[in-house]
This record gives structure tokens, C-alpha cells and sequence, in this order.
């Protein structure tokens, strides 16, 4: 257990240096920046859900933030996904109970673990942009951003399953 | 009462997702506010420090622009120089006294730790803070021109909101005439800034230049802004000024913060007018 938890607080620092000192800069395309981090939605363990892992997205979102000099918005995004993970993969997967004790996302089907990637990124993705711009005459950059960046960001999370999920299970 | 506990107990973590996101919410909307200084901001010791220590890296990659850069202005100061002499010469001018100048600005030389530019509200984050006398609201420029305004300062950085933000207003006018306008952003190209509510009587051409206004305590008349690009007249209007920047936003490396010595005075006497 407790080595589970040092090696959750390693990945978050990892992921927050990674994305400010890396990702933030790629302006692929001019402005397309993929926000990785929320890869830690993922990471973390899928258990019933409990406070820690709620607080612990906040404070990933807040750091972002503060680096970013973006006030709340990515905290309030990454919030979210955490808040909904379960319902959402709940849906995907169409079980009313899941069994916590042996979930990972490497023993579903790929198309399922796909679907459940793309919906939470995509949410995380246009509620960052939405209150970035937070005008309703800019929703047609708000979807443009959204959809584009979210593509960057979920091929970077499928490349990271690939190289790490192995590991994880052995 | 048993049933209030048992009802926060059974649903804990909805309530704390409720409450974590109104905290993020308010961080968001306090960030809108122009005035207010936020709490989330990188001018802090650890974000300062990290963003320091990543920009030493990033440095070495501009050297050869910011060489190129500084000698230019030095051979251009160097001119300017030489003619003022001349001209005390030629005026046979006495002894300057100069303990009593009438110096109205001061320049404080700063470097980018950290440059935004492809979101819709950008900020910078600079070396210097309290230690080297900024405060808030002081003009930011660099031998290119305009560049925004202090905003959140800590001891030993601060946080500028670049005129690329959509809540960035800047007076400017044009070199030629004394049109004046605002400067603004649509957030969509960061090459390209807008000017609104100048009058159409200003008559612009496509490559006029734009400078700073001087109706503000901010910034000096005349700091180089960029040429105009293209326009539109609808109804006796302008629809839009689109505004090319001398400056390349993403490209920045060192900078000078401008302190107003008559500032305060400035403030004093116009609050007193307002306030009769």
C-alpha cells in the first residue's frame, strides 16, 4: 500500500513537469498543446470512489494551473472526469456493478477502452476550452480546439498504456 | 439532526466534488476580473524557480537573435547620442544641473522566464519583483515595442498580462495623426492584434504605424506597436483594424519595465477631480 501511494506521488510530479516543461511548448500546428496529465485519471487504481483520488486530481489540476496562469480552469476540469470515471466506464462497459478488485483497463477490449479514453478526454478537453473563452459566440473555437487537441492528447495516452500498462500488471 | 449527519455522510464525496469545483470555478472568475490580483498565478517562489531553471536551458537557443537584437538598439542609441550632443554644443548650452532633472520615467531591465502566446489569456512570467521595485500595472517593453503590463508581483517575480489577452485594453494611436484607438486581441492569430473605437475620421492606410497613446500613466508616447494590415469600413465605421506586431510574440528574451515617477501624482490629482 504504501508503495502504491509513492509511486502515485511520482507520477504526478512526473506528469506536472512533463506538461509544463514539455507539452506546453509543442504548439503543434501554432496552438495545439495536448494536456497529457489527465493520463493520471486513468492511471490511478480503479476502486469505489474515494475522496483521495478526487483531491489529489484537484491538486494536479490546481499545479497545472498555477504554472499555467489559468485560474481554476483545469483543476475544475480534471475534478470532473475523476468525478464521473466510474459512472462513465459503467456506461461504456453497460454493467450496472463493476468488480473493483481486478479491473484494468489492459483486460477490456481495445474498442472499449478507446471509448472510455475519447469520452473523458473529450469533457475534460471542452471544459478547459469552455472556460478558457467562456463566450457562446466563440463555440465554434471552443469545438475546434477541443476536437483537435483531443485527438494529440489521446493518441499520447494510448502510446503511454502500450509502454506501461505491461508493466503494471506483471 | 441525525438525519442532516446521516445525509452529508452517505453523500461525502458528491458534497466535497461540489465543493472543490466552486473553489476552481471562483480561482477561474477571479481570474477574469482585471483588477483583482489572483491567488493562482506563476509568480510564486516554487513556479518562479522551476520556470527560472527551465529558461536557462531554453536561453541559449535565442542567443543568436538577441545578440543581433541588442546591437541593433545600441547602434541606434549610439545615434541618438551623437545628435543630442551636437545639439548642446550648438546651443552653447551651461553647466546641466542634474540633480534636478525632470526624468518622468525609469526603465528596469528584466529577462522571460515564461512566454504564453496560443491561449486566449496569456501571461508572462518575469525575473524581477519587489526586490527591483515592480509593481502592479507598470508598462512592459522591449527595442521592439510593446509587449502588456505588470499584474501579480511576489518578491522575486511577477506575472505580466501580455496584449495578447482578451482582457488586455491599451491605449494606442497612430504615428501620424492623433487618432486614438484600443488595443485589443480576438485571440485568434498571435501575430495579429485589433484596434477598437478609433473614429473614421482617422482616414488609416494599410501600413500605418501604430504607437502607444500616452493617455495612460502606463506608458510613454510613441513605444512602437506595428503597422496596420488590413481594414474594413462599414457605416461610417471601422468593422475591424487588423494590427501586424513588430514583435514576435513567441520569440521574447529580455525586457524593460517602465515606472512612472509622476504616477502617483497623476492618480492623486485625478481622483481628487472626481471625487468634487
Amino acid at each position: 500500500m504504501n508503495r502504491e501511494n509513492l509511486n502515485i506521488a511520482f507520477v504526478l510530479i512526473g506528469l506536472v513537469l512533463l506538461q509544463i516543461m514539455i507539452l506546453n511548448n509543442i504548439n503543434f500546428l501554432g496552438y495545439i498543446n495536448p494536456f497529457f496529465y489527465m493520463v493520471f485519471i486513468f492511471f490511478y487504481p480503479v476502486k469505489k470512489i474515494d475522496s483521495a483520488f478526487l483531491l489529489l486530481s484537484f491538486l494536479l489540476g490546481l499545479t497545472v494551473d498555477f504554472f499555467s496562469n489559468s485560474g481554476g480552469i483545469n483543476a475544475a476540469a480534471t475534478l470532473f472526469i475523476a468525478y464521473i470515471r466510474i459512472p462513465v466506464i459503467k456506461s461504456v462497459l453497460g454493467k450496472t456493478e463493476l468488480e473493483f478488485n481486478n479491473f484494468s483497463f489492459r483486460k477490456l477490449k481495445f474498442n472499449k477502452t478507446i471509448s472510455i479514453i475519447a469520452i473523458l478526454t473529450f469533457i475534460h478537453h471542452f471544459i478547459v476550452f469552455g472556460l478558457e473563452y467562456f463566450k457562446l459566440n466563440n463555440i465554434q473555437l471552443i469545438v475546434t480546439k477541443t476536437f483537435l487537441t483531443s485527438i494529440f492528447t489521446i493518441i499520447l495516452i494510448l502510446i503511454s498504456f502500450i509502454l506501461f500498462t505491461n508493466r503494471n500488471a506483471s | 439532526m441525525q438525519q442532516l449527519i446521516s445525509f452529508i455522510f452517505k453523500n461525502k464525496h458528491f458534497l466535497m466534488f461540489l465543493l472543490l469545483e466552486l473553489i476552481a470555478i471562483s480561482f477561474t472568475i477571479q481570474n477574469y476580473s482585471y483588477h483583482r490580483s489572483k491567488f493562482v498565478n506563476s509568480a510564486n517562489f516554487i513556479t518562479g524557480s522551476i520556470y527560472k531553471r527551465i529558461n536557462t536551458v531554453k536561453e541559449y537557443i535565442h542567443l543568436k537573435e538577441e545578440n543581433s537584437q541588442l546591437s541593433k538598439e545600441n547602434v541606434y542609441l549610439k545615434n541618438l547620442l551623437d545628435k543630442e550632443n551636437k545639439s548642446d554644443i550648438l546651443n552653447d548650452s551651461p553647466l546641466i544641473d542634474t540633480t534636478n532633472t525632470n526624468q518622468k520615467y525609469f526603465y528596469i531591465s528584466s529577462k522571460i522566464i515564461n512566454n504564453d502566446y496560443n491561449r486566449s489569456n496569456n501571461y508572462i512570467t518575469i525575473n524581477s519583483g519587489k526586490n527591483k521595485g515592480v509593481t502592479p500595472d507598470m508598462g512592459v517593453i522591449n527595442s521592439l515595442g510593446i509587449i502588456g503590463i505588470t499584474k501579480s508581483v511576489s518578491n522575486k517575480y511577477a506575472t505580466v498580462l501580455s496584449i495578447l489577452n482578451i482582457n488586455s485594453k491599451i491605449n494606442v494611436k497612430l504615428s501620424r495623426s492623433n487618432y486614438f484607438g484600443s488595443l485589443s486581441w480576438n485571440a485568434k492569430d498571435y501575430k495579429i492584434v485589433q484596434i477598437l473605437d478609433l473614429p473614421v475620421q482617422a482616414n488609416i492606410k494599410v501600413g500605418d504605424t501604430v504607437v502607444t497613446g500616452g493617455k495612460s500613466t502606463i506608458f510613454p508616447e510613441g513605444i512602437l506597436v506595428g503597422t496596420i494590415k488590413d481594414f474594413n469600413v462599414i457605416n461610417n465605421n471601422y468593422e475591424y483594424i487588423n494590427i501586424n506586431l513588430f514583435n514576435d510574440m513567441s520569440a521574447l528574451g529580455y525586457i524593460e519595465i517602465i515606472k512612472n515617477f509622476d504616477k502617483e501624482q497623476i492618480k492623486e490629482l485625478e481622483e481628487k477631480t472626481t471625487n468634487e
